[in-house]
């Protein structure tokens, strides 16, 4: 039986051969997960301010506030905009079209794909910031990790289908991947990257938590370091995010298409 | 199994100056204008049949290719592939077409070309022990064997292209729209798809419409061609009343030992090409043999090389000769 387009075979074979061909690429990933460092180099900035006191965390919760915002951002980096682009540039999207599956999913195993590949570089990461701060040391209880994961797996499902949205834009204009460097600053402030959300005057907090920018980054780290959360509303939130731009993007992406037809491919 | 009927495409293309000037006019007041690509064309092509579309670059042969493939909506006309309307790209419809692009990829680059295979496999639920078997089976006739397991990139174009086939065949499609596949392939190469794509049609009675810009591909598979010139066809019949028409001479290319002057050359065909060393002759069929013979007997040759003159020349001078 097939859900939106997908089996269980699809889905194992998808997955197999998008691992296979990011691990084609493990070097350049391990520097991209390098590159995701901004927590780090906030949490040296906020440890040595005066401004730390409010934030609401102490020394150690910090560290694990900030490691925690590495690993969820680590694995909820989307792309898609930026392959989609090239694809469509290129041709590539034309005999996608053609198959009877979602072109969207092939996009989706190439970013679990990449994640797995991530993995070891991340945990690296993880394992060298325990080494020189090993009072930060922790670890989640069971609950709270899975808990964890499934936030940072809606968060990356928001993500992606926030930049597919985007995406679709290649069918009106070749480079839609301008608009998503548009929404990156907003993105970086908002989702707890450069500081936790408390760290937020009241008003721009409550402001914030009506994008879907804190559902990022801030809530499940929140949840991985293990500070206390609102769980249901963060993930009431996140799903009702996800309610709201899956239909957006399989519409946008209907119209798309039509136009990509109606254009010429 | 292909019905077309008033088929036509208009493209809204922008236009735009070169220039600073023509860069800001473009943006403050966009204009632009309608390209007909294709125009009220009409044909069936039934199941089993190997049909040749020709045609100058641009003439209009893709754009109704991918109509026919359901990538284009058509601006008017009516289109049925296999029974379906095309651009509703229903999944049972893509189940039984595929279309080859010469020059565009589906395989995966950096991976062989065996795990898009196996990705193909699953999108179009043919069983594993069926894939296999029908991978074997391809692999033998396209002669590809330990090519499947190299790495894309690593493949030479020949060898790319036939796992290109392979992947696009696998689904064991009815209707095959193949666009110029043998494009820059060797002459070893474009033999071999060739003979591929002729045992292919023999064994699963698909129907093909070929484009290409080789006329040795269209003689050697298609008994039929239709050409379209300017998003108009011109003609829809037996390849012979046409390729008589379209090929009455051959190129004979020679690379001479030393330069000789046109007049050395005159009555050894119609001189096309003379740059020192570098000679290309256009050369009634019937005299090849024996203008062959006298190039060879009174020049010393270095090279030669004799080929059907491409396509869009042969087929622009029909049209300047307005024998068409």
């Amino acid at each position: 039986m097939r859900i939106f387009g997908l089996n269980r075979r699809i889905i194992r074979v998808l997955l197999g051969s998008q691992y296979a061909h990011m691990l084609e690429y493990r070097a350049e990933i391990a520097l991209w997960a390098l590159s995701g460092v901004l927590p780090f180099i906030m949490l040296s900035v906020w440890s040595g301010s005066d401004a730390r006191s409010g934030l609401g965390l102490d020394g150690v919760a910090l560290d694990r506030y900030f490691l925690s915002a590495f690993l969820v951002r680590q694995f909820s980096v989307v792309w898609v905009v930026y392959a989609f682009e090239e694809d469509a540039l290129l041709g590539r999207l034309s005999p996608y079209l053609l198959q009877p599956l979602h072109p969207l999913w092939r996009y989706v195993a190439a970013h679990l794909g990449e994640q797995l590949t991530r993995l070891p570089f991340a945990a690296l990461i993880a394992a060298v910031f325990f080494a020189v701060r090993p009072q930060a040391f922790w670890l989640p209880s069971l609950g709270g990790f899975l808990l964890a994961w499934l936030a940072t797996w809606l968060a990356f499902a928001i993500a992606f289908l926030f930049q597919s949205l985007i995406a679709a834009l290649c069918f009106w204009s070749e480079k839609a991947s301008a608009l998503e460097r548009l929404q990156f600053i907003p993105f970086l402030f908002l989702s707890g990257l450069l500081a936790p959300l408390t760290a937020f005057p009241p008003v721009l907090r409550v402001l914030a938590q009506w994008t879907p920018f804190p559902y990022l980054i801030d809530f499940p780290a929140r949840i991985l370091a293990g500070q206390p959360v609102d769980l249901l509303a963060g993930f009431g939130a996140q799903l009702a995010w996800i309610a709201l731009l899956l239909p957006l993007v399989l519409l946008l992406w209907r119209a798309g298409v039509r136009r990509y037809s109606a254009m010429g491919a | 199994m292909i019905q077309v009927e008033g088929l036509s495409k208009i493209y809204r293309v922008a236009e735009k100056q070169p220039g600073l000037a023509g860069t800001l006019r473009h943006f403050i007041r966009r204009r632009t204008r309608d390209v007909t690509a294709v125009q009220d064309v009409s044909f069936r092509i039934e199941p089993g049949e190997m049909v040749g579309f020709l045609g100058a670059n641009g003439a209009g042969k893709t754009t109704t290719l991918k109509m026919l493939c359901g990538l284009i909506h058509p601006s008017a006309g009516e289109v049925q592939v296999a029974g379906h309307r095309p651009q509703r790209r229903q999944a049972e419809f893509l189940r039984r077409i595929t279309l080859v692009m010469g020059q565009k990829q589906q395989l995966l680059w950096d991976l062989p070309p065996m795990d898009s295979l196996r990705v193909n496999a699953a999108v179009y639920g043919i069983p594993d022990a069926v894939a296999r078997r029908r991978i074997k089976e391809l692999a033998d006739l396209l002669e590809l064997g330990e090519e499947l397991t190299r790495p894309v990139r690593k493949l030479s174009l020949g060898q790319r292209m036939k796992a290109e086939l392979l992947a696009a065949l696998l689904h064991e499609p009815e209707v095959l729209f193949l666009d110029e596949p043998t494009l820059g392939l060797d002459v070893n190469a474009q033999a071999r798809v060739r003979q591929f794509l002729a045992e292919y049609n023999r064994r699963t009675g698909a129907t093909v419409l070929l484009t290409s810009h080789y006329m040795a591909d269209i003689t050697a598979l298609c008994p039929r061609v239709l050409l379209i010139h300017q998003g108009r066809l011109f003609h829809d019949g037996p390849l012979e009343a046409l390729a008589d028409q379209l090929a009455p001479e051959r190129e004979v290319r020679l690379e001479l030992e030393s330069p000789v002057s046109a007049d050395d050359l005159a009555g050894l065909g119609r001189l096309e090409q003379l740059e020192g060393c570098d000679v290309r002759l256009l050369v009634p069929r019937d005299q090849l043999t024996a203008v062959v013979a006298q190039l060879l007997d009174r020049f010393p040759v270095r090279d030669l090389d004799v080929t059907d003159p491409p396509i869009e020349e042969l087929i622009g001078g029909l049209f300047r000769q307005g024998r068409v």
